[in-house]
């Protein structure tokens, strides 16, 4: 649904100077299954998934959720199988775009321009899976003529949490509507995410109820993209 | 893996008529309460000022991380030695002249104190927060059997006059506002209206201090059992549980015996954690430990001290090591208080005697996965929960944990399906790319036919036009 995030992840990562490549055998990374409860259905995805990026120095995925997936979930779902020495493995080479970006290039700023004023969702996979906090922040800070206003409710879920928000609409919707509006209020012309799915929620919800803000993935605005 | 659960008790009396119908109720609830955005809006104010003096006392420990740490531990090591410290307390406690009933579910809990009350010949009962009792419906048991309790918590109390449930197990009245229980008490207690929180409170404390006096038997909960010098620690705010203990003829404590720690130092570390994550405090009000009965030559106590320990599926909580840490809980609702979910829908869409977080991982364990295992289904695994819990409970992680559970226990032949359809298409990256194409060019299609789980998204949330081309194609192209 989000093509131009992934490219934007390859236009920051090659103006530093690093050779990217997409594996065209790589699909879904079994989370919806995973948290369904379906973990036979999960590992059999995981373990696809592990053979698609075997050998690569680097994995780095532009959803904070995704990577918890990978990072944190299929070791533990591989424990105890032949795959769990490769899923430690590999567990060790994925990260999440702007913490790649920040804790392992050391890159705070990539040189990109984006004048608007803008607020950061914290993901919860990013923030809670994974303690990602400052590493968007600190990248957002060296845009040039970008304004960042901090959201009083920035570590409130979105709702979204898969299924979930099909399975129980009712309250996935409340709990956007809350975190939608908190985020409205900042009056801010972007909400910069790092999880494509909490952009599908909020869009979502902000559409509908016709508030102004949209959001913008951290690479498109890392890549300099302006709307 | 979760052990067999024992045969759930009803817990309403919708429950015990519909008895597999807990999900449709949680559904049809949730989705009227989250209509009520005034509610909503009022539990999140209140929350509001909660976060604000959390925040304050945490700052003023050196390290709150540390001391969660500390407090974890202290429940880790008396949870994992259950066997080896419940006796030792019960030795202390009988050495002390207290009197300790076993308690295998919530049938006998009760059996157990009507019996104690029926043996004292009295009929005034006083009754200080206790959510065990709660699990064992207690009070309901006690009218039926033509005792008059009265609740001696401010919100117990006004809860009671509401003839509703706890809507939150720390603060249970927090969805009521105050013109609601001026009125509530002007109705019950014939008193004239006020808007003052002090007046009110001491509308409720006049009503209250004769009915202590009065009382033969007085019932308590008990927040720790401290298995070194045998004694019961009780936190309140209002003093109401030290009347409740102190001066009737006979106190009658209900413990969960996931309560007992081992030494009286953990209290230096689990008081003020309880406090501040519970309600925001350095400390609550009153920290009192009972180490039994009136002695001979004491002039004030009960003469009689009685302590019922419940299992009620507890020991068969302890016996999964996955979830075993959800022994560790101390009820202090910081879980809740965090929680998205729990603001949306409200304590009383959970329909459980413990609700928020700590509620859905647990009450499957106690009233049975294949009836409640819609409420670990029901959270976007946000993880505030697990970051709130001061004994570090990994809360939202068990929520996965049932859900698994679940799925092998009670499958949905079609959900099932679905997921093994998914790895089929997950598993071939041409019919993954195929998919994908197919989806691009008929969401618009796919949009109007509205099919189920996309028509709950599209009722509330729109959704973008699909993209042109995939990434793939994008990626092919590149210069």
């Amino acid at each position: 649904m989000a093509p131009q995030v992934g490219l934007a992840v390859a236009r920051v990562l090659e103006r530093l100077g690093h050779t990217c490549e997409f594996r065209p055998a790589q699909t879904c990374c079994g989370q919806p299954s995973f948290n369904s409860g379906y973990w036979d259905e999960a590992r059999s995805v995981a373990i696809h998934a592990l053979d698609v990026f075997a050998g690569a120095e680097a994995v780095v995925g532009p959803s904070g959720s995704c990577v918890a997936m990978m990072r944190v979930f299929y070791p533990q779902i591989l424990t105890g199988t032949p795959h769990e020495q490769a899923a430690l493995d590999l567990a060790a080479r994925t990260f999440e775009f702007g913490e790649f970006l920040v804790e392992k290039l050391g890159v705070t700023d990539v040189g990109a321009r984006f004048p608007h004023r803008v607020t950061y969702h914290d993901g919860c996979h990013g923030l809670r899976e994974l303690r990602i906090k400052n590493a968007p922040r600190e990248l957002l800070r060296h845009v040039r003529d970008l304004e960042f206003v901090e959201c009083d409710d920035t570590e409130s879920c979105c709702g979204f949490g898969g299924l979930f928000s099909v399975k129980y609409p009712m309250i996935s919707t409340a709990m956007a509507e809350v975190k939608g509006g908190s985020l409205a209020r900042t009056e801010c012309d972007y909400i910069v995410s790092s999880d494509p799915s909490c952009q599908l929620q909020l869009d979502g919800w902000l559409s509908r109820s016709g508030k102004k803000p949209r959001t913008i993935h951290l690479a498109e605005v890392l890549a300099g993209a302006d709307a | 893996m979760t052990p067999a659960t024992p045969a759930a008790e009803p817990h309403t009396a919708f429950e015990a008529a519909n008895p597999h119908l807990a999900k449709k109720k949680f559904l049809e609830d949730a989705a009227e309460h989250v209509r009520d955005t005034g509610h909503r809006a009022f539990v999140r104010k209140a929350l509001g000022g909660y976060y604000t003096s959390r925040d304050t006392q945490k700052s003023r420990y050196r390290d709150w991380e540390q001391a969660r740490d500390a407090a974890s531990l202290a429940k880790w090591s008396a949870v994992n030695r259950l066997d080896e410290l419940l006796p030792r307390f019960v030795a202390k406690f009988e050495a002390n002249g207290g009197r300790v009933h076993w308690a295998r579910n919530a049938e006998e809990a009760r059996d157990i104190i009507l019996g104690l009350l029926r043996a004292t010949k009295q009929e005034a009962i006083i009754k200080s927060k206790c959510m065990t009792s709660e699990e064992i419906h207690l009070n309901a048991a006690m009218e039926a059997d033509g005792y008059g309790v009265v609740e001696s918590d401010l919100g117990e109390f006004i809860q009671q006059l509401r003839g509703e449930p706890p809507y939150h197990f720390v603060f249970p009245c927090m969805h009521v506002r105050r013109d609601e229980i001026s009125d509530l008490f002007g109705k019950h207690l014939g008193t004239p209206p006020t808007d003052s929180p002090e007046e009110l409170t001491m509308i409720a404390r006049r009503h209250m201090r004769r009915l202590y006096i009065d009382a033969d038997v007085g019932i308590t909960g008990a927040n720790f059992l401290v298995a070194e010098t045998g004694q019961i620690s009780i936190t309140e705010n209002e003093g109401n549980a030290r009347l409740t203990a102190a001066l009737p003829r006979v106190h009658i404590a209900i413990s969960g015996i996931e309560k007992v720690i081992e030494h009286l130092d953990d209290l230096a570390v689990l008081l003020p954690m309880l406090a501040t994550a519970g309600a925001g405090q350095p400390m609550t009000c009153y920290n009192t430990l009972y180490a039994g009965p009136r002695k001979p030559g004491e002039c004030d106590g009960p003469e009689e001290m009685h302590l019922v320990l419940l299992d009620n599926s507890r020991t068969a909580l302890l016996a999964d090591p996955e979830q075993r840490d959800a022994l560790h809980c101390i009820r202090c609702g910081a879980c809740l208080n965090v929680c998205p979910i729990f603001k949306n829908v409200g304590g009383f869409t959970y329909g459980t005697t413990y609700q928020g977080p700590i509620g859905s991982v647990i009450t499957p364990h106690l009233r049975g996965l294949a009836d409640w295992n819609h409420l670990s289904g029901a959270s976007s695994l946000c993880g505030a929960c697990t970051d709130a819990c001061p004994v570090r409970i990994d809360i939202h992680h068990h929520l996965l944990h049932n859900r698994r559970n679940a799925a092998i226990s009670a499958p949905s032949r079609l959900e099932r399906l679905g997921h093994r359809l998914f790895v089929m298409v997950a598993k071939r990256p041409w019919l993954f790319a195929t998919g994908g194409a197919v989806f691009r060019r008929t969401l618009w299609l796919i949009k109007k036919l509205r099919p189920p789980l996309l028509r709950d998204w599209l009722a509330t949330r729109d959704l973008p036009p699909a993209p042109a081309h995939s990434f793939r194609s994008l990626w092919r192209t590149r210069a």
